[in-house]
């Protein structure tokens, strides 16, 4: 597991697995869009609306799932002094703030129908607009540090302290009342979904990882190169 | 303690104090974090007249009228207490009796004057076919349309 902390051997690991990364994402696109839209059925209360699931959920999921990642490195980063988690941070909060984008939207575009409007101040909403100006504040500190010492080890404080909103969306519709739902899919209970359309949600959430994955080893490979060469 | 022990404890410290703070500040804000009250919750203050609040809960079996095309009449409960509700507008597509729904707008003596109406829908997800099914053998809550 090398690969993980240590930028040459990622390097080695990445150019191996960049490829059936890439066609995974492809076959799994395919499929969970075929699933999406003709081999699932319609929602009792939502009818097809009910697919729009199949892009917000998954990409809200990753959105969570990056930023997570995103904190465990930047405290490795800083208490073990390990620069791949420098590099991990300014390569994926881009890929993190687009699967945020991408969740927000795609909500949008179901509450008008669903709920009657595009956007409300409620718990859940507004702490995921949260997430997504937390992301814009990474990139920008990347962007506006000139010592790279400096700004690596800003940004991951910044992403530590950010780390806090995380369990804040999570609980949000539970502490709360919410126009947003309560959790369908959560660990300690059975799922209150179909399996039928647990099936498509299921892979279109590994074709938004296995897609991020790879845009992720692309950008970390950059920032590798960028910094050997002084670049950055 | 090693150095990097030390450095690690210092994240976690400074994560928990964070968080502790954060939650503090949200728990004694709690009313005004939720996005509305349920009838139960409503209290004379929050009934004065013209101060916008948004209630929550389900619309009443059996307590919808329609007035005109436009203009509706309806009890939201949350099977404590239940509030009277007029509305000019439109209705949201998943409006109905027995659904969940939050309302904006104003008392006026009792009586909820809406200006915004939207539908709220729970965790439940379910093939349109079994709803059928479960409907023809008597295993459907009632409660949903």
């Amino acid at each position: 597991m090398k690969f993980l902390v240590n930028p040459s051997k990622f390097n080695e690991i990445a150019d191996y697995i960049f490829k059936p990364v890439l066609v995974l994402s492809i076959l799994f696109f395919a499929l969970g869009l075929l699933f999406s839209f003709y081999l699932s059925p319609d929602d009792y209360q939502q009818g097809s609306t009910v697919r729009i699931m199949y892009v917000h959920v998954p990409s809200a999921w990753l959105a969570l799932l990056t930023y997570a990642i995103m904190t465990f490195y930047s405290i490795a980063a800083l208490a073990f002094r390990m620069p791949f988690g420098f590099i991990f941070n300014t390569a994926v909060a881009p890929i993190g703030a687009i699967f945020t984008l991408i969740c927000i939207i795609s909500g949008s575009l179901w509450g008008k129908p669903m709920w009657g409007t595009w956007w409300v101040w409620d718990a859940r909403l507004t702490s995921v607009a949260i997430l997504f100006i937390i992301y814009l504040i990474i990139i920008f500190i990347n962007l506006s540090f000139e010592n790279r010492v400096v700004r690596e080890k800003v940004v991951a404080i910044f992403v530590i302290v950010g780390s806090v909103n995380l369990p804040i969306i999570k609980f949000s519709v539970d502490w709360w009342n919410t126009l947003h739902q309560p959790a369908t899919i959560s660990k300690l209970a059975k799922p209150s979904i179909d399996p039928s359309m647990m099936t498509p949600l299921i892979i279109m959430t590994f074709a938004f990882m296995m897609i991020g994955v790879a845009i992720a080893i692309l950008r970390i490979k950059t920032e590798i190169i960028s910094r050997k060469s002084n670049l950055s | 303690m090693s150095l990097r022990f030390q450095r690690l404890l210092l994240i976690f410290l400074t994560l928990v104090i964070l968080l502790s703070a954060v939650l503090l500040i949200l728990y004694n804000t709690r009313e005004n974090v939720s996005y509305f009250y349920t009838p139960s919750e409503i209290n004379k203050s929050d009934m004065i007249i013209n101060k916008i609040i948004r209630i929550g809960g389900f619309v009443e079996n059996d307590s919808f009228k329609k007035i005109s095309s436009s203009s509706f009449k309806f009890r939201i409960t949350d099977e404590k207490a239940s509030i009277l509700v007029t509305f000019n507008g439109i209705l949201p597509d998943l409006f109905r009796e027995g659904q969940g729904a939050v309302i904006e707008g104003t008392f006026d003596n009792n009586v909820f004057n809406a200006t915004n109406v939207f539908a709220k829908h729970d965790e439940n997800y379910m093939p349109a076919s079994i709803k059928e099914g479960l409907r023809d053998t008597g295993y459907w809550n009632k409660k949903y349309k």
